[in-house]
Parts: structure tokens; C-alpha cells; sequence
């Protein structure tokens, strides 16, 4: 009972749902700003999720329509297990068990494998193109994403996250070190990938692939996926400030470091263009992938 | 259904229906930056399936006419059509030409019209600001 009130209300999906819809109105507004006008009002994401709500579902005719209906439903609920780790560990580091860490890492990769899923079953020649290069790109960006997660591995001794807070707690936060520096970079570059924003936005892609991914999705299934990427938005930048920069504790610091993270990445969003895919591969595999490599024996040698 | 649901967040997809292009430069200068539609929620996507609002602009021949009513059949419903331009609206001078299928509400059902050659952004505006506040009084 008392789980399912946490993975349903608190640290779960209500809690990640309205605090990614703000996250989201932050980004939106930025962006505004950025382009000098003025930008949605506060409730806009949640007008846009409940107006999907109210629209009609087509599942189009050659599609298989279980798996079209349910990868939404895994990204959703994979994204909420990853916010409930996450915020169960910041309350209490102690609480959670050996190796959080790395199912966190498994349940963020059930996201894009989620999308491809149900961009494949559409049926949809576009939605494939597009489920072909969301594959390529997940493919080169997972190796720095986990190179980079295990500077703070290396450093705490430890697979846990709870550990890796505590152990910040008491030597100052891994950004402090060179490798430390290197890795949250690396970090920030492939959680950009993840989230799907614009220098890498390269499978939604609106002005090639027309919505790419998502193209043959509308009503429900269509705001279950834009909430996905909305609470990925809150729970990713998060996991970052656990990582590299020392936990939410005490919580002004926290939520001053966690603003500065997304902050960070909406500007990095708003002025880059998108990339071809095999930019994009050589980019991680090449510069991110040897950085990385570059970090972890940093850390080895405990610079 | 819940008219103010839907008007609360309008996302365009724009079909092009043979036209000059005149009209979709300025639809395309409409959701620039400097008019600021992301304030009431309006948004260009990118396929049908996502949209709420269709803005036709063009004079509707034989060869696109299908096309049209395809993409009517795609999107999903509760949907908004927006005739832009005289072409759209009334196929001015292309009255009698021998490829035209009539204007746009001969086709599909539309429910506002924006008159010009081309219309300003900001007459775009208003016929989109008069039909949300004519839905809310019908309802």
C-alpha cells in the first residue's frame, strides 16, 4: 500500500508529472526569452496535455495496434521508476539497495527503446526512417553516457547512489576534480541526446521527418509520450545534480544547482542546429567517447 | 466536448492547396517571433495527427482536391479548418478556370474565413482570435 502510494502519488508520477510540467514551462519561457517574445503562459503544458486527452485516437490501418498502444505505457512507467529511486535515495541515502544505479541506467535505456518500439509498429515509412536514426543515435550516445557515470563510481567506490551522495557530503562534489569536470560535460551532452533536444533532436525532427517518431500518433497515446519526455526532462537533470554536483542537501543549494543544470541545457538547446545523424555518431564516438575514456583514467589516477 | 479544451491549445499544420505561396510566406511570418503565437498556446507541428487547426490557403484544383480531403479523413477529430486568402476563400479571379473544384467550403466544412491577397499576420490573428470567442458563445 504504502508503495503504491509512493510510486503513484509522492516521489512517482504525480509529483514527476507537475514538477516536469513546470520544468517544461521553465524551457518554454526561456526559449522565449532567448527569442525575445514572450512565451506561453504558466498552465500552457498542462493545456496541451489535457486538449491531447480530449482528441480523437487513430491507430492507422497497417499498424500492430498492441505495441503501438503500449510502448507509450513502458516509457511512462520506466521514467516513473527512475523518479522514484532517484527521490526515495535523495530523502534517505541509506534506504535503497546495492546497485541502484546501474537499474537506473537500465530504466532510462527503456525510454528510446519504447519509442522505437512504437515507431516501428506504426507502420509508417517516416516513423521507421525515423526509429532507424533514434536507434543509431541511441547506440553512439549510451557508451559516453555510462563512461561518464562511472567517474563518480570510480571515485565513491561504490554502485550505489545513496554512497555516491554521502561520499560528496563529506569530500566536497566530484565536479570539483578535473575528471569530475570532464565527465558532468560528456554527461550533459548525452543527457541532451537523451532528452531528444534540439543539436540531437535528430529522429523527431519536425521540418525533415514531420514529428518523426510520433508521426502516426494522436490523441491519448500521443500526451502519454509528450509526459514522458516532460517528466525525462524533470528526473534526467536531477540524477545529474546526484551525480556530479553533491545532491539536492540542503535543498536551496539543490534546487539552485538543479536550476543551473537546466538552465544550461536550454541554452545549449537554444542555440546549436540540429545535426545529421553521422555527424552525430562520429561526434559521440569519436571526441565524447575518447574524453570520457580520458576521464575515467583521471580518476583511476585520482586527479 | 469541451470547446474551451480544445481552443486553449491550438497546433497548426498548414496545407498548401496550389497556391502563389504568398499566403503561406505570411502564414510563416505569423508564427514568427516578432507576433508571438506560443502566447496563446498556437504552435506549428509537423503531421497531421497532431493537429487542430488546418489552414488552407490556395485555389483547389483537380489534381489536389483528393489530397485535400484525405488529409481532412487523417486528422484527427475534433478538428478546425482556416481558409487563408481570397483563393481559399472565394477563388477570386480562378472562378471559372477549367481545372478549379471550388472554393475550400465546397470541399470540406470551414469554419472561418481571412480574406486578403495576401492577409497581414495580423488579420490571421483576428480571424483566429473571432472564431475561438464565436466557439465560446456558441457554447
Amino acid at each position: 500500500m504504502k508503495l503504491l502510494f509512493e510510486f503513484i502519488i509522492f516521489p512517482g508520477f504525480i509529483f514527476t508529472a507537475i514538477l516536469g510540467m513546470l520544468v517544461s514551462w521553465i524551457d518554454r519561457k526561456v526559449t522565449a526569452r532567448i527569442q525575445w517574445r514572450q512565451g506561453p503562459p504558466l498552465l500552457q503544458p498542462y493545456y496541451d496535455l489535457e486538449k491531447l486527452l480530449i482528441k480523437e485516437t487513430i491507430i492507422p490501418e497497417n499498424a500492430n495496434a498492441l505495441i503501438f498502444l503500449i510502448s507509450p505505457l513502458i516509457a511512462i512507467i520506466s521514467t516513473t521508476i527512475v523518479s522514484l529511486i532517484i527521490w526515495k535515495t535523495i530523502f534517505n541515502p541509506q534506504s535503497l539497495f546495492i546497485g541502484d544505479l546501474i537499474v537506473v541506467i537500465y530504466l532510462l535505456a527503456l525510454t528510446p527503446i519504447a519509442v522505437i518500439l512504437g515507431a516501428s509498429a506504426s507502420g509508417n515509412p517516416i516513423a521507421s526512417l525515423a526509429a532507424s536514426r533514434e536507434m543509431k543515435l541511441f547506440m553512439s550516445y549510451e557508451l559516453p553516457f555510462i563512461f561518464s557515470i562511472l567517474v563518480p563510481v570510480i571515485k565513491a567506490h561504490s554502485i550505489k547512489l545513496g554512497e555516491i551522495i554521502i561520499y560528496q557530503q563529506s569530500t566536497g562534489m566530484i565536479f570539483n576534480s578535473i575528471s569530475g569536470i570532464l565527465a558532468s560535460a560528456i554527461f550533459l551532452i548525452t543527457i541532451h541526446a537523451k532528452l531528444g533536444l534540439v543539436p540531437f533532436d535528430i529522429a523527431e525532427a519536425e521540418t525533415e521527418l514531420a514529428g518523426g517518431v510520433f508521426i502516426e500518433y494522436s490523441g491519448t497515446p500521443l500526451a502519454l509520450h509528450k509526459l514522458n519526455r516532460i517528466m525525462l526532462l524533470f528526473v534526467v537533470p536531477v540524477f545529474a545534480v546526484i551525480l556530479f554536483l553533491g545532491g539536492m542537501h540542503p535543498f536551496y543549494t539543490g534546487i539552485l544547482k538543479y536550476l543551473v543544470v537546466v538552465v544550461l541545457i536550454i541554452l545549449i538547446k537554444n542555440t546549436n542546429p540540429r545535426l545529421r545523424i553521422d555527424q552525430a555518431i562520429k561526434f559521440f564516438w569519436r571526441s565524447c567517447t575518447m574524453l570520457s575514456i580520458l576521464a575515467i583514467i583521471l580518476a583511476i589516477k585520482g586527479f | 466536448m469541451n470547446i474551451k479544451t480544445l481552443t486553449r491549445s491550438l497546433w497548426a499544420f498548414h496545407v498548401c492547396c496550389s497556391p502563389c505561396n504568398n499566403c503561406d510566406i505570411e502564414i510563416l511570418d505569423t508564427l514568427t517571433p516578432r507576433y508571438d503565437l506560443e502566447r496563446f498556446g498556437i504552435q506549428l507541428v509537423g503531421s497531421i495527427r497532431h493537429a487542430d487547426i488546418l489552414l488552407v490557403s490556395g485555389v483547389v484544383n483537380k489534381k489536389n482536391v483528393s489530397r485535400l480531403k484525405r488529409i481532412y479523413e487523417q486528422a484527427p477529430k475534433p478538428i478546425l479548418v482556416v481558409a487563408i486568402g481570397n483563393c481559399a476563400c472565394s477563388e477570386i479571379l480562378f472562378r471559372n478556370s477549367y481545372n478549379a473544384c471550388g472554393p475550400v467550403d465546397k470541399i470540406i466544412p470551414v469554419d472561418a474565413y481571412v480574406p486578403g491577397c495576401p492577409p497581414k499576420p495580423e488579420a490571421m490573428i483576428m480571424g483566429i482570435v473571432k472564431l475561438i470567442n464565436t466557439l465560446h458563445d456558441k457554447k
